[in-house]
């Protein structure tokens, strides 16, 4: 336990009696008042996730001289000043070594947010893909995140924060003054709602915490509700449903890929495109309450087909829910499988994602 | 008649010729939200320490053991749609299912809630 990093907000954790676990090498809170309560709370209010173990890398050059334009599948160059993008970094053989949201801050400048888990190799990755690594700076130390999500959260941020924040569009960021400090905010989140990621000096977050939990709108949320919050969607986690040994391809997200630009691990993805996936995402619905779990078999006719690997109990539809990857012959809609692990078996059927779609997060 | 535990955190409860069975208030705390109980078919028969039914949480599934060797005479079946009733009050409303043809001798492998208490404590 003592190699576990700890977020500036450990002691407002403690102080909250959340239970506390390791995440991506950090300690971080699980669950405060429970995880169905807080998904709940997020779903119908505004919950405040403490996301400080995220990390956050600042390129300061030029984007296409510097060869930051080739290091992802998305063009940086083309996302306009005041806007973020979704997509991945692979590997040369197509496999995500992370998935991450790129912010355009400014004509030369921009910021890249990693998972907690990935930081030092992503760091080295980019850096070895750009012809003067020195113009990437690791900044995740000195970075704090605070999450606010839910349908309330637009009314608590211009209330608390300032007027600025309520016309700001999905997937767009400001940058502005928070607690005197210099703070972006932006319209993107991870849980479905309407929703806010704010990042802003580490040493202002448990300042920004205690204003925001001091609304009654506002209530802590943990990593527990989160993952809920995010499988609902059909939102993938790093580690489980995505790792270096899978395609963005295969995971069904080939939106976010620009096969017209170059980025390494195109040419796999070509011949992946060409050649077909080996094994594809689905999203499965199970006919009870019975949650299904990573690693849990997927079968099909009796045959087994695929492993799950997110699953949960959905709160929002009274049933099991969970992602995982199949055969080809396996993955169409309407498919009856079987999900199964020692004596623990439940029918489901793939659907379409997202598996929640009353969220208020283009609201 | 009291509560006697097991080790695996079941309680049971003898009332004439049924023993009513459930999980302990500390093992519903510590699987937190529990989302399914998979109760037992009305007419199985088990020995002592076997597996009875099936428990889920927004954490966790687990196995529930017979505490006692017997048949499956009731089960709850409000828990179908209100499994969170377990975490709610596990040691009375939240029951799991009702047993007959019990052999009380059987109690000797089991706790009571002094013995149990302290056993939590060692935990």
């Amino acid at each position: 336990m003592e190699d576990l990093k700890a977020t500036p907000l450990r002691a407002r954790h403690e102080e909250l009696k959340a239970l506390m676990a390791p995440f991506g090498g950090w300690l971080m809170p699980i669950q405060y008042a429970g995880i169905i309560a807080e998904h709940k709370w997020c779903r119908e209010k505004a919950a405040l996730f403490d996301i400080c173990h995220m990390g956050e890398f600042l390129f300061q050059g030029d984007i296409e001289g510097e060869g930051l334009e080739n290091v992802f599948t998305f063009s940086v160059k083309g996302i306009p000043v005041g806007r973020s993008r979704y997509g991945f970094l692979l590997n040369d053989k197509g496999g995500v070594i992370d998935d991450l949201i790129v912010f355009r801050l400014g004509e030369n400048e921009v910021m890249i947010v990693v998972n907690a888990a990935t930081i030092p190799n992503d760091f080295s990755v980019i850096s070895s893909r750009l012809k003067y690594p020195a113009k990437l700076r690791d900044i995740s130390a000195g970075t704090g995140k605070l999450d606010l999500q839910g349908p309330l959260s637009r009314e608590v941020m211009v209330e608390l924060l300032g007027a600025e924040i309520g016309p700001i569009p999905f997937f767009k960021f400001i940058r502005t003054r928070i607690l005197g400090a210099d703070a972006i905010v932006s319209r993107t989140g991870y849980t479905g709602e309407l929703g806010y990621e704010i990042f802003l000096p580490s040493e202002k977050a448990v300042e920004l915490w205690d204003l925001l939990l001091k609304d009654p709108r506002v209530a802590p949320a943990g990593l527990g509700s989160r993952d809920l919050l995010r499988l609902e969607m059909g939102y993938s986690l790093y580690g489980n449903d995505l790792d270096e040994t899978i395609t963005p391809l295969s995971a069904g997200l080939g939106s976010f890929v620009n096969l017209e630009k170059e980025f390494v691990g195109k040419d796999a993805l070509l011949k992946e495109r060409e050649l077909g996936e080996a094994m594809v995402k689905i999203a499965f619905r199970v006919g009870s309450r019975r949650a299904p779990r990573h690693y849990y078999q997927i079968l099909m006719e009796g045959n087994e087909v695929g492993t799950v690997t997110s699953g949960a109990f959905s709160p929002m539809l009274s049933c099991g829910i969970g992602l995982g990857y199949v055969r080809p012959e396996a993955a169409a809609l309407g498919t009856k499988l079987v999900i199964k692990q020692d004596r623990v078996e439940m029918e489901a059927e793939v659907v379409e994602l997202p598996f929640y779609t009353g969220g208020s997060l283009r609201g | 008649m009291a509560k006697f535990f097991t080790k695996e955190h079941e309680w049971v409860e003898i009332e004439g010729a049924l023993a009513t069975v459930g999980i302990s208030e500390h093992a519903a705390h510590e699987l937190g939200d529990i989302t399914f109980v998979e109760l037992p078919q009305v007419g199985k028969s088990v020995k002592q320490f076997d597996t009875l039914a099936g428990i889920e949480s927004v954490k966790a599934a687990s196995d529930i053991y017979a505490p006692l060797s017997g048949k499956v005479a009731q089960v709850n079946s409000k828990l179908e749609d209100a499994p969170e009733t377990v975490n709610e009050s596990a040691e009375g409303e939240g029951w799991i299912c009702k047993m007959e043809g019990f052999d009380a001798a059987e109690l000797g492998a089991l706790m009571d809630a002094a013995a149990y208490a302290e056993y939590l404590k060692g935990m």
